[in-house]
C-alpha cells in the first residue's frame, strides 16, 4: 500500500511529504518530497549584497540562526582578509551567542524527539528553558528568533549592560535542569525500548551519505568542524566532542543521536562559561569599544571562489561562494544545508522497519526544513 | 599530501590529459579535470590509500555567465583521516539556445549524497547528468518551467494561471 506522511502529519518537523511503500505494518520503502518550503535563498543571495543577505541565513535553519549568520559571515571576511583583524571581544560574543543558540536549537530537537515517541513533559520542560535563551538573545539583538545580530567585520551592537550577569544567572538555573531532564527521558526504560537498535546508521554509511554534525557523531565519528578548522576562538576554548557509543544498543541508533546532543548541551554551557569568564575579566565592556568598528564601507571581495564550512548545530553549514572582484553581490552563492544530506540518508535507513519506528527515526534526524529547501 | 602531491596522484594514474589545469590564486587552489573522467578521479581520490578523500561536502552548479557560455560543476571533497580539503572543477562550453542541456557524467555511484545535490543542480540550473539513478526535480514543482539560478533566467509571473506575486 502507498501512504502519504505529511506534508502536514506533526512528525514530519514541517513541511515535508514522505511516500511510503508499506506491507501490513512494514515500511518497504520512503520516497521524500521536498521543496514545499522553498524560498530560493541562492536566488536572493545572488541578488543582494553581502551584508544584505545576512537576515536571509537566519531564515535558513531558524532555529540556530546565529550560527548560520556566524558562518556566511566569516566566509566573507575571509574572502576580504580581514578575519585576523577581529577584536577577540566580538569573537568571544560571537562564539557566546552560538553555543546559547546551539543549546536552544538541541533543547528543541529533545523537546519534540520526546513528544515524537509519546512524551510530553519532557517537551514542555525543554520548551520553558529555551524560552530563558530566546529573552536572553531577544535581549541581545531585538528580535526573537532572526537575528541579524553578527555582521561583516563585526556585531550590531554591544552586550547590553548586565547581559554577562543574567547570562550566569541563567546557566546556574539550567544546569540542575538537565539532570532533571534525563532523570525523566534518558534514563526512561519507555524511550529506550523505542529508540535502542532503531535506524541504525554505520559510519561508512553516513560518511558516504554526507551526513554530519549529532549523526555523523552518533556513528561513532568524532568530527566537529569547531575542533577540525578550529575557527574563530574555538582553539582556545576546552571542551570536548561527545560520540557515541552504543550504550543502550548498536552503535549508530536513535538513542546515541539523541544522547550525543543531550552531551553536546553539557559541552556548550562549558563554553558559555568560559566565555563569560573571558568578557568578564580580560575583555571588558569599555566605553568607548565599537562592535561595527571593522565594518568595511564597501564588501567587495578580489576576483576567487571560497567554500567555508562551520559547524551549525545540525551539522556541517556551507557555503560556496564566486565574487568577480568588481560588484558587491556575489557572482554565485551556494548553500550546502546539513539538514538536506541528513535528511538524504533516510531512505537507506528506514528500510523494513515499523510505521511508529518510523516516526522515531524521523525525530532523530532533527532536520529543519528551512535548510533542506533553503 | 599536499596540492602537488595529489596532482602527480591523479597524472601518474590517468595521464597527464586528466588535469586540463588548475587554479591557485584564491584561499582554495583548485583542480580543472576532463569533464569525461570525473567519475574515475573521484572513485581514485575515494578510494587513494593516500588521499581518502571519502567526504563529498558539496556539489555546486554553476552557470558562468551569457557571455562566457559555459557551465561547470565545482565539488568539495573533504578526507576525514587526513583532515583535508579538495576542490574539483569540470566545465563544459554550452550554448544557451540549443535543445540540448549542459552535460555531464554523475558522480553519484561514487558518493551517494551527489544523488540530491545534482537533482538539486539540474533542478535550479539545468545541468544534465548521465547515469544519474533518478534525475528529478527536487525543489520546484515537476511542471516548473525554465532553471531560476541561470543567469538569463527571467522571473516567471504566472504558475499555472495564479500571478506570482
Amino acid at each position: 500500500m502507498v501512504l502519504n506522511m505529511g506534508p502536514q502529519h506533526p512528525s514530519t518537523h514541517g513541511v515535508l511529504r514522505l511516500e511510503l511503500i508499506t506491507d501490513g505494518e512494514i515500511v518497504k520503502e520512503v520516497i521524500p518530497h521536498l521543496g514545499y518550503l522553498h524560498r530560493c535563498f541562492e536566488k536572493h543571495a545572488e541578488s543582494l549584497t553581502y551584508q544584505q543577505t545576512i537576515p536571509f541565513t537566519d531564515r535558513m535553519d531558524y532555529l540556530a540562526s546565529m550560527n548560520n549568520s556566524h558562518v556566511w559571515v566569516m566566509g566573507v571576511e575571509r574572502m576580504l582578509g580581514i578575519d585576523k583583524e577581529i577584536p577577540k571581544r566580538v569573537e568571544y560574543i560571537r562564539v557566546l551567542v552560538c553555543e546559547l543558540n546551539r543549546i536552544a536549537s538541541h533543547l528543541i530537537a529533545i523537546g519534540t524527539y520526546g513528544i515524537d515517541i509519546g512524551a510530553f513533559t519532557p517537551f514542555l520542560w525543554c520548551f520553558r528553558d529555551r524560552e530563558h535563551i530566546m529573552g536572553l538573545l531577544e535581549w541581545v539583538s531585538g528580535s526573537r528568533m532572526l537575528y541579524n545580530y553578527i555582521w561583516i567585520g563585526g556585531l550590531y551592537y554591544d552586550l547590553p549592560v548586565g547581559f554577562e550577569e543574567r547570562c550566569r544567572e541563567f546557566i546556574e538555573y539550567f544546569k540542575p535542569k538537565m539532570v532533571e531532564l534525563n532523570q525523566l527521558l534518558t534514563d526512561n526504560q519507555v524511550f529506550i525500548d523505542r529508540t535502542a537498535n532503531v535506524g541504525i546508521l554505520p559510519m561508512d554509511v553516513a560518511i558516504n551519505y554526507g551526513c554530519s554534525g549529532p549523526m555523523l557523531r552518533g556513528s561513532g565519528l568524532k568530527w566537529d568542524l569547531r575542533r577540525i578548522d578550529n575557527y574563530s576562538a574555538y582553539p582556545e576554548l576546552d571542551f570536548d566532542v561527545p560520540v557515541g557509543k552504543g550504550e543502550m544498543g548498536t552503535l549508530g541508533d536513535c538513542w546515541d543521536r539523541y544522547k550525543v546532543r543531550v552531551d553536546e548541551i553539557a559541552e556548550s554551557v562549558k563554553i558559555v562559561e568560559q566565555c563569560l569568564d573571558r568578557l568578564q575579566k580580560e575583555l571588558k565592556r569599555t566605553p568607548d569599544f565599537d562592535p561595527r568598528a571593522k565594518l568595511p564601507r564597501k564588501i567587495t571581495p578580489k576576483a576567487q571562489d571560497y567554500y567555508i564550512r562551520g559547524e551549525g548545530s545540525k551539522g556541517e553549514l556551507g557555503f560556496y561562494f564566486i565574487a568577480d572582484g568588481k560588484s558587491e553581490i556575489p557572482f554565485r552563492a551556494k548553500s550546502r544545508g546539513p539538514s538536506f544530506n541528513n535528511l538524504s540518508v533516510l531512505p537507506e535507513i528506514a528500510k523494513d522497519v515499523m510505521i511508529a519506528d518510523l516516526i522515531a527515526i524521523i525525530g532523530s534526524i532533527d532536520f529543519v526544513l528551512g535548510e533542506v529547501d533553503r | 599530501m599536499t596540492f602537488d602531491e595529489i596532482k602527480h596522484l591523479l597524472a601518474a594514474r590517468f595521464g597527464d590529459t586528466v588535469i586540463v589545469g588548475e587554479e591557485r590564486t584564491g584561499l582554495q587552489p583548485a583542480l580543472l579535470i576532463q569533464p569525461d573522467s570525473i567519475v574515475d578521479v573521484c572513485r581514485e581520490l575515494r578510494d587513494n590509500p593516500k588521499t581518502y578523500f571519502d567526504f563529498l561536502s558539496s556539489l555546486s552548479g554553476v552557470d558562468y555567465g551569457v557571455d562566457s557560455g559555459r557551465f561547470g560543476v565545482v565539488y568539495h571533497l573533504a578526507s576525514i583521516p587526513y583532515r583535508l580539503q579538495l576542490t574539483l572543477k569540470i566545465t563544459i562550453e554550452h550554448d544557451r539556445n540549443s535543445d540540448e542541456l549542459p552535460a555531464f557524467k554523475s558522480v553519484s555511484s561514487v558518493y551517494r549524497t551527489a544523488d540530491w545535490h545534482e537533482r538539486e543542480a539540474y533542478d535550479l540550473l539545468g545541468i544534465y547528468f548521465e547515469g544519474h539513478p533518478d534525475l528529478r526535480r527536487i525543489l520546484l514543482p515537476d511542471d516548473w518551467e525554465g532553471y531560476p539560478l541561470q543567469k538569463d533566467y527571467k522571473t516567471a509571473e504566472y504558475y499555472k494561471g495564479i500571478k506570482i506575486d
